[in-house]
Order: structure tokens, then sequence, then C-alpha cells
């Protein structure tokens, strides 16, 4: 298991951190001192919106709490040109890459189906629900770099690439394999980035594999890397370095980021029900907040600056707290624009007689 | 001279040949369509023209292809995807129906999915379990998805052609019993929309609907009607999502019956929407109910048993004189 900085905040010795460690020590304090605040965001945006759920204001919301490392690390790994198709928890990736959090928040809120498109999001694709399917998305979007010859050009400034958000559960589905299938076979650029939270909703990983996930890539003919999911400095070289490697025309790689998820699969979900005494202590104690703070105060990041990213993150979530609970229900007439790209018969029947339907009760009230 | 005579996979294949040419966007997906041209020779020869850039031998998974197929057409392309056989489209039927059918819904229309998903569809061909279904319904259920057949070799060209233009994703069912016999393709004439129902044969007794492989059975069973001094007047559907009833409804007004015939399972298909929606709109013009004529609501049987499980000009017959009794 790649791990750079150990639960204590200190980096590491070894072959990992000769292999990786460049990739660290090419980061400016300014880029660090942005890992930090963009996990910070992420989980305070995250406890922002299960209150907002508890409240009645989010059909459901999907907690993200315990892997911000893994994913701010992968996320920050990604060039600008580079493409990246999440599951439905990646909030912060989303967020780094430019999405609107209320735009999350209207999806939870029951306002919309989608509501974004990867070219208003820096190449943030949708949130997909049904498991793994995005993978194989993914892999035909990557496949299409290679047919576009935007990839593999010998140029990493331009040369794209793209990343794709899984997890311990979904690899359990035909897709997944799939999509390392064809990937494989195609030798697309991409990076499949699992993230090992333990749990599928009650059951637990031993369950979808007897094996590390990351040893799954070798039977499908790509390297395989286990990280520490909880550590942000592996999230983010390794990725960084698979992502390169695929861009320059190598192939694919699959990422397994060993974390935890602390808080519930959704909010519509009881751990307590499942979880064995003293897992959840333990991984407390492994929280990825905690190893990165320390890590950047030996680096001499002031108080000052750890109370301005709390005051900042706490502005963001209270921002889109105030302006998901603005966003209204859509026209009825909504449902029907857009089933299909061009003019269709029956939807423009079944819109008319909802309308005249509507329109029937005012005549009665009148 | 612009008609040629050919058979519908000729047809098909000048078609799919004229899509790459028009578009460079447009890509064909599918197992063993490349060098081999497709199990039915479909693809023939578009691998040597057109290259391993545009034609896929895909990896032997039909999730896998209609998924990657997706990510390709957000991409930009236009993919054309083959299913080996009817019976294999179940593995895609997540892609299909939760993904592909949705994508446009979920992006307010700003990101289309313009692939056709080709299957070659439907009995006659006496072959082994899950190469001869007709899965229609299915498809023709989900919201999204637009689901067409050709009946013969001039509408399957014209058709995959508008398929292929189309922004929406397209269930292109193939009648594999009708890939060989051979009819007149009008490569200057696209005379009807890709949705419209087409009325193949007047007649003013009773109205027979049917779809692909059906409509030559329908023919041939208004020829023995003739015979019988019965006229009947055949429509061929060829769009079954969505439907275009304003022909069949002008037609059942004129001959006041109604026979909807399918290869498909009769219970809660096609022909039974079309008869409730025939009932729904045209009460007062019918003297009859309308009458379905399907395949039993069974398997496929083994293919030694074919013929007594589809519907055959006897059957439609039959249906036909029952509905004259009312």
């Amino acid at each position: 298991m790649v791990q750079l900085l150990d639960p204590e905040g200190r980096l590491t010795s070894g072959a990992d951190a000769e292999r990786y460690g460049h990739y660290i020590s090419a980061l400016d304090d300014h880029t660090l001192e942005r890992f930090w605040r963009d996990m910070v965001v992420a989980r305070t945006f995250d406890r922002s919106a299960a209150n907002l759920q508890r409240q009645g204001q989010l059909a459901l919301w999907i907690p993200s709490q315990g892997q911000e490392a893994a994913q701010v690390g992968s996320a920050h790994a990604t060039r600008p040109q580079d493409h990246i198709f999440p599951s439905y928890r990646e909030h912060i990736v989303g967020m780094i890459r430019g999405l609107d959090p209320v735009k999350i928040l209207a999806l939870l809120r029951g306002v919309t189906l989608g509501g974004w498109t990867a070219e208003e999001t820096n190449r943030f694709h949708q949130y997909t629900l049904v498991l793994a399917s995005q993978t194989l998305h993914a892999t035909g979007y990557a496949m299409g770099m290679q047919l576009d010859g935007t990839t593999a050009t010998g140029n990493p400034e331009s040369d794209e690439a793209l990343i794709v958000y899984f997890g311990d559960g979904a690899s359990s589905q035909g897709d997944a394999s799939e999509a390392l299938v064809f990937a494989s076979s195609y030798q697309t650029p991409q990076v499949f980035f699992i993230q090992n939270n333990q749990w599928a909703i009650s059951v637990p990983v031993a369950r979808q594999s007897r094996v590390p996930l990351a040893q799954r890539g070798f039977g499908f003919g790509m390297p395989g890397t286990r990280i520490d999911g909880n550590d942000v400095l592996a999230s983010y070289a390794v990725t960084r370095d698979a992502l390169e490697s695929a861009r320059a025309g190598s192939g694919p790689a699959l990422i397994e980021a060993l974390t935890y998820r602390l808080g519930a699969h959704t909010t519509a979900d009881d751990p307590t029900k499942y979880r064995p005494a003293g897992e959840l202590e333990f991984w407390e104690s492994r929280d990825p907040l905690i190893r990165t703070r320390a890590f950047l105060e030996s680096r001499g990041a002031s108080a000052a600056f750890f109370d301005d990213v709390d005051g900042e993150a706490a502005d963001i979530a209270a921002d889109a707290r105030k302006r998901s609970l603005e966003l209204t229900a859509p026209d009825r007439s909504v449902m029907f624009r857009h089933v299909y790209a061009e003019a269709h018969p029956d939807m423009v029947a079944q819109e008319a007689w909802l309308a005249g339907y509507e329109a029937s009760f005012a005549e009665d009230a009148s | 001279m612009t008609v040629q005579t050919m058979p519908m996979a000729k047809a098909l294949n000048a078609a799919l040949r004229q899509a790459m040419l028009d578009d460079p966007k447009v890509l064909l997906m599918g197992e063993d369509i490349g060098r081999l041209g497709g199990v039915f020779r479909i693809t023939e020869g578009l691998l040597d023209e057109f290259g391993e850039q545009r034609v896929f031998d895909s990896p032997l998974a039909e999730s896998g292809i209609v998924g990657t197929a997706i990510g390709l057409a957000m991409r930009g392309y236009r993919p054309v995807v083959e299913i080996q056989f009817d019976g294999f489209v179940f593995p895609a039927f997540d892609q299909i129906t939760t993904q592909l059918a949705r994508i446009n819904l979920r992006h307010d229309g700003k990101v289309n999915m313009p692939v056709v998903i080709r299957i070659p569809y439907g009995g006659h061909i006496g072959s082994i379990e899950h190469h001869q279904e007709s899965p229609e319904a299915y498809f023709a259920h989900t919201p999204g998805l637009r689901v067409v057949s050709p009946s013969n070799p001039h509408d399957a060209y014209w058709m995959m052609l508008e398929a292929i233009r189309s922004n929406d994703p397209i269930i292109f069912l193939e009648p594999k019993s009708r890939y060989w016999p051979k009819g007149p393709v009008d490569f200057a004439r696209n005379d009807i929309d890709l949705h419209a129902t087409r009325i193949m044969r007047e007649g003013s007794d009773v109205t027979v609907v049917g779809h692909g492989a059906m409509v030559s059975t329908l023919l041939a069973a208004a020829d023995i009607a003739a015979g019988e001094g019965k006229s009947v007047e055949v429509i061929d559907l060829r769009s079954l999502s969505p439907i275009n009833y304003a022909p069949i409804l002008e037609s059942v007004e004129k001959t006041g019956r109604l026979v909807v015939a399918q290869e498909a399972y009769g219970s809660v298909s096609v022909g039974s929407e079309i008869a409730a929606t025939v009932t729904e709109r045209a009460f007062y013009t019918l003297n009859a109910p309308p009458i379905r004529v399907s395949a039993f609501d069974t398997p496929y049987p083994p293919a030694s048993l074919e013929a007594d499980y589809l519907p055959s000009p006897d059957r439609i017959l039959e249906a036909v004189d029952r509905a004259l009794a009312y």
C-alpha cells in the first residue's frame, strides 16, 4: 500500500516515497494549503447538507465524510484538459473543478434529474446512480479521445486523460469488469479510481472481493495500485502518475484507495446496525484531516491560516444552504422537455392534455 | 438508374456505407462486425473501406458495447451498434434503458445520444434458443427510445439513414427472416418519414396492421382473402415508438374492423397498445372488437414447432373472418 504521509502527518521514506516523492516535492505551500482547504470545505459542506436533509429540505444526502483525502488528492492530480466521471459521492471533486454545490443539492432536493453538463463544470460529468454504469461511459469517452487524436501526442500540457470513480460495492458489477476489459483492449487513456470505503451500504468489502481490489487490475492487463486513501499526498501522487502515464499513451491503470466512510451510506442508512464495535473509532483516529493538518503545521502553517479556512468553508456551506432553500419545483411542463432531442408527438399530446386538465380546475372554480 | 433490386441485407449495408461517407463521426461497433462482416454480413466490406478507427470488432460483452457507445456519443460520435441476435440484447438492457434512454433528459437536451442499436430479430429461421426473439415491447415501453422496424429493402435503406441522422437513440429492429428476399430500393427517393406508418395495400373490409417480417405474412393473407372476395387493407407500422396512429385510425374509419398481428408475445405487447388506442379513439367507427394475432405467451419453442407458434397467413385469415362475423 502506497503511503506518503503517515497517520501522524510525517512524510514516509522507502521505495514508494522514492518513486512518488518528486510529485510531492514539486508542490508549493500554496498548493498543499489548497489541499487542506478543499478537505475542510468538503467536510463542512457535507455536514451542512446532511443537516438540510434532517430538516426535510433534501430527499436524501450522500455523505463523503472520511473520504476527503482520496477525493481531494485525486481531483488535484487531474489537469484542466482531463475529464472526470464521478459516481455520486464525489462532491468536492466537482467543486474543485468548478461545480456549484447548489447543483448537487438541487439533484438531492428533487428539482432536477441531472443539473449540470461537463462543459459547464470544467469536464466534471454528471453523477450516475446505477452503480458502475459510468465506468463504461468513461471508457467510451476515452476511446473518443483516441479517435480525436487529443491524447498520446507527447505533449502533457494538452494531451487528454480521464479518471472514473467507483466504489468497492460497484466493483462487483459486471459493467465495472466490462469497462476494465474494454479499457485494456483499446488501451484507453484512463484511470479507474476505486474508493474502497469498506462498506457497500451494509455489506463489507470482504463479500465483494477476497483479494485487494487493486489486484484485479493485473488480471485485466493493467497495473493496479493500492494506496492509503486517507493520505492526500499518496492520492495525489499515485493518481498523477497514472494519469500522466495514460495521457502519454501507456494505457489504463487501476487505483484502489483504502479509506473509510465515517458517516452513513446515505441519510436513509443506519450504520449502527452493521458496523462492528470499535471500527468507527479506529478509523476516526485515522481521519484524513488529522494527518493533513499535522503535516501542514509541521511545515509552519499558522493558526490563523486554519481559522481562515474554517471561516471560508463555513461561508461556502452557508451560501450553498441559503441558495438551495430558494430552489423550487420547476414548471410541470419540464417533465416533457428533453425526453427526446427531436420533436415527439406523444410528448406534445401528453403535455397538452395535462395543461388542459389543470386548466379545467380553473374553469370549475370560476 | 436510381432503382435497384436487392435484398434487405445489402440495402442495410449500402445505408451504413452511405452514412459513413456522409459523416465521419459515424462509427460501427459490435461483435464480429469487422473482418467477418457480422454474422449476417450486414457490415461486410466496411472494415476494409473505413478502417479500424471507424469499424470496431468489440470485445464480447453487450453492456460494454452499448456503455462505451454512450461514452463515444457524449464525445460527439454517432455509434451504430450491432447486437448479434435479439436474445443477446438483454445484457445491455440496463445501459439501454437506464442510461442511453435518459442521458439527453438529464442534461436538459445539451448532451444528445445519437446512437442506433441494430438488432436482428424475429423467427422463421429455424434456429436455436435466444436466436428468434421479438423483444420490441421492452423498448417501446421505455421513454427516451425510438423503436423502428423496416419490412422491405427500400424502407431498410432509408430508415437506417434517417435513424443514424436522428439525435435520439433508436432501437433498429431488423427482421432477419427478411434479410435475403429481394425488393426494389430507390436510392433517389425517400418518400416517407422514419416514424410514418405506410399503407402497403388498400382494402375496404378489414384493416390489418403489423411490422417487420409480419408485413409479408399480412400481404400473403390479403392475397388469399382477395381470392375469397374479401378486401383487406394492409398497414406496415414501421415505427413502434412513437406509433403514427392517424393512418390506422383513418383506415379503421373506412373498414370498421382491425386485426393486429405480431411475432411477439401477445400479452402486454405493441399489438395490445394499438388495439387499446384504436378502441379509445375510434370506438364508434368499429363494427367489431380489435383482434390480436400473436405468438403464444410461451418462450419461443424448439424450432421444429415454430410453424405452429408464429402467426401464419391462415391464422391472420381466421382473425379476419372473426372480425367480419360481427
